[in-house]
């Protein structure tokens, strides 16, 4: 029985995502435009996870070339190395890594923010002031998060390879400049448009899903830390089936 | 003009699920006068200002304010008409990513045509003047005793210059000399913009001071309506628990 129940309002909350979802695109297209709580979302979005997105990416690239080296010289391959760790960062740990962590940093800071809003009645205040809450606070925050999450990848892609490109200069004497130039040599720029188009998708997942629980967040204080702690688990899991589905689609692209 | 009611009330009803909660209210408000409703907590006087500013959706009844029905008016006309009609929430709602000025700033924005040949600044000084709190327009919400913030979110409330003001629970959470301060501001401000209020308060002094005419709401319906001294002097059970 209980678990029927809860069956069901999961595809009840599927629905209502959906339906949440279908009101950003429709609302996006029509005025009043909120350009400026817009920019203030892209920077505020840009400024929080900077830092944590370089160092992450810097880490993952280090770590990536010095536990594949090994291996790769082995067989005698590691002139190998940087075209591989290019398409694997680009390819796929760039946008993941970055969209989970900000999964975790910008998806549970807008579920606590509008879920605060919405406990002190500062979203019912909007209303009666005669703004939109939902262009005002939903548009603005999702079309920041689907901007800003390529702007972070190619950031975090960036310091990646700079991370593997310092382990490989100290441990196997390459230059910077061979390195790169091996990178963009393999990197065909067919590498890019699966990567960019489906963080499309991880940035709607990511500013949907924040805004969502925070709008439906339900009364009392301890209810922020719940939307802000449901909106990271709902989100981070999204990248991963969204991800699941970009890469079964690539797939069958390449076999053509 | 002063028998023609600003805000009408008839056989009002709104349930959540099986909650009914209001149950046939009536009321009306004229030109002027300030009708204080009192009533237990979770009797339905949030729900009820919330429905008269189109926030909640009615289920029956007759709901008119300014001369316009309020379930009929789509998102347009409701926005319009809210311009005229200050709302000042229970915990002050104040934004609190923004500072006091952005805060008394935000209901202008959308409203461009009110504010014909006026100075957006001189208007959030002279706002913020008339609640006596000046000094505080570069401070955040956060640095705010409770008092301010419900001096501010009246100051906010007041900047649109609107016909009718809507308190709920103005007074709530404060000390009784800063209820009082409140309680006299709010007539002051009656006064200077001849505006008409429903104030919601469990507070006898603040309903004492600022209510012209009190309303019981017990039940989901108006159960007695009448004077302040003819209330507190009513052997009513219901009546009588308020006054002790
Ligand atoms: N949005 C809502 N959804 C469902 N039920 C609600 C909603 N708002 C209010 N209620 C219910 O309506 C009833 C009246 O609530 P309301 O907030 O109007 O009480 P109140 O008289 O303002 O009380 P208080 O003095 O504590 O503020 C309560 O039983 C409450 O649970
Ligand atoms: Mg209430």
């Amino acid at each position: 029985m209980a678990g029927m129940r809860t069956l069901k309002t999961y595809f009840a909350e599927t629905g209502e995502i959906t339906l949440f979802t279908a009101r950003y695109f429709r609302e996006f297209l029509f005025p009043p435009y909120e350009f400026r709580e817009l920019l203030r979302q892209c920077f505020l979005i840009g400024n929080k996870s900077l830092a944590l997105v370089s160092i992450t990416g810097f880490i993952m690239g280090v770590v990536l070339t010095l536990q594949t080296r090994p291996t790769l010289v082995e067989f005698g391959a590691e002139s190998w190395m940087p075209a591989m760790v290019g398409i694997a960062i680009v390819r796929e740990i760039g946008p993941v890594v970055t969209a989970l962590i900000c999964a975790g940093k910008i998806g549970s800071g807008i579920g606590a923010e509008l879920a605060s809003m919405k406990v002190t009645e500062q979203i019912d205040a909007m209303e009666v002031s005669g703004t939109n809450p939902f262009k005002y606070l939903v548009i603005t925050r999702v079309t920041a998060c689907i901007l800003m999450l390529p702007v972070l990848v190619i950031l975090s892609d960036f310091v990646s390879l700079i991370g593997s490109a310092i382990v490989e200069h100290l441990k196997g004497g390459v230059s910077f400049q061979l390195y790169f130039s091996n990178v963009f040599e393999y990197l065909k720029f067919g590498d890019l448009i699966p990567s960019v188009s489906k963080l499309f998708f991880f940035g709607l997942a990511i500013g949907i899903i924040g805004c969502y629980k925070g709008f439906t967040s339900k009364k009392g204080t301890e209810g922020v830390g719940r939307t802000a702690n449901s909106a990271v688990v709902i989100s981070s899991m999204l990248v991963f089936v969204l991800d699941f589905i970009a890469v079964l689609i690539t797939d069958i692209f390449y076999e053509l | 003009m002063n028998d023609q009611p600003v805000i009408e009330i008839e056989n009002l009803w709104k349930s959540f699920g099986t909650n009914q909660v209001l149950k046939g209210f009536t009321m009306n408000l004229f030109t002027g006068e300030n009708v204080v409703v009192m009533g237990k907590s979770g009797s339905g006087k949030s729900v009820l200002i919330k429905c008269i500013i189109g926030l909640l959706p009615v289920d029956s009844g007759k709901l008119m304010v300014l001369g316009k029905s309020i379930p009929e008016l789509n998102q347009k006309e409701l926005d319009r008409l809210r311009m005229d009609v200050g709302f000042q929430f229970q915990g002050s709602a104040l934004y609190d990513s923004m500072t006091v000025r952005e805060n008394l700033e935000f209901p202008l924005r959308r409203h461009p045509e009110k504010l014909q040949g006026l100075d957006r600044n001189k208007l959030v000084e002279e706002a913020l003047e008339n609640v006596g709190l000046a000094h505080a327009i570069d401070m955040m919400p956060a640095e705010l005793s409770g008092g301010m913030k419900k001096r501010v979110a009246l100051a906010r409330t007041i900047i649109m210059r609107p016909k009718i003001i809507l308190y709920d629970e103005p007074t709530s959470g404060l000390d009784p000399v800063t209820g009082k301060e409140i309680s006299y501001l709010m007539n002051a401000i009656k006064e200077m913009y001849n505006a008409s209020s429903i104030i919601i308060t469990h507070d006898l002094a603040c309903a004492h001071i600022t209510g012209n005419r009190m309303i019981i709401l017990h039940d989901g319906i108006n159960y007695a309506e009448a004077t302040y001294d003819a209330l507190s002097k009513s052997p009513n059970e219901p009546v009588k628990a308020f006054f002790e």
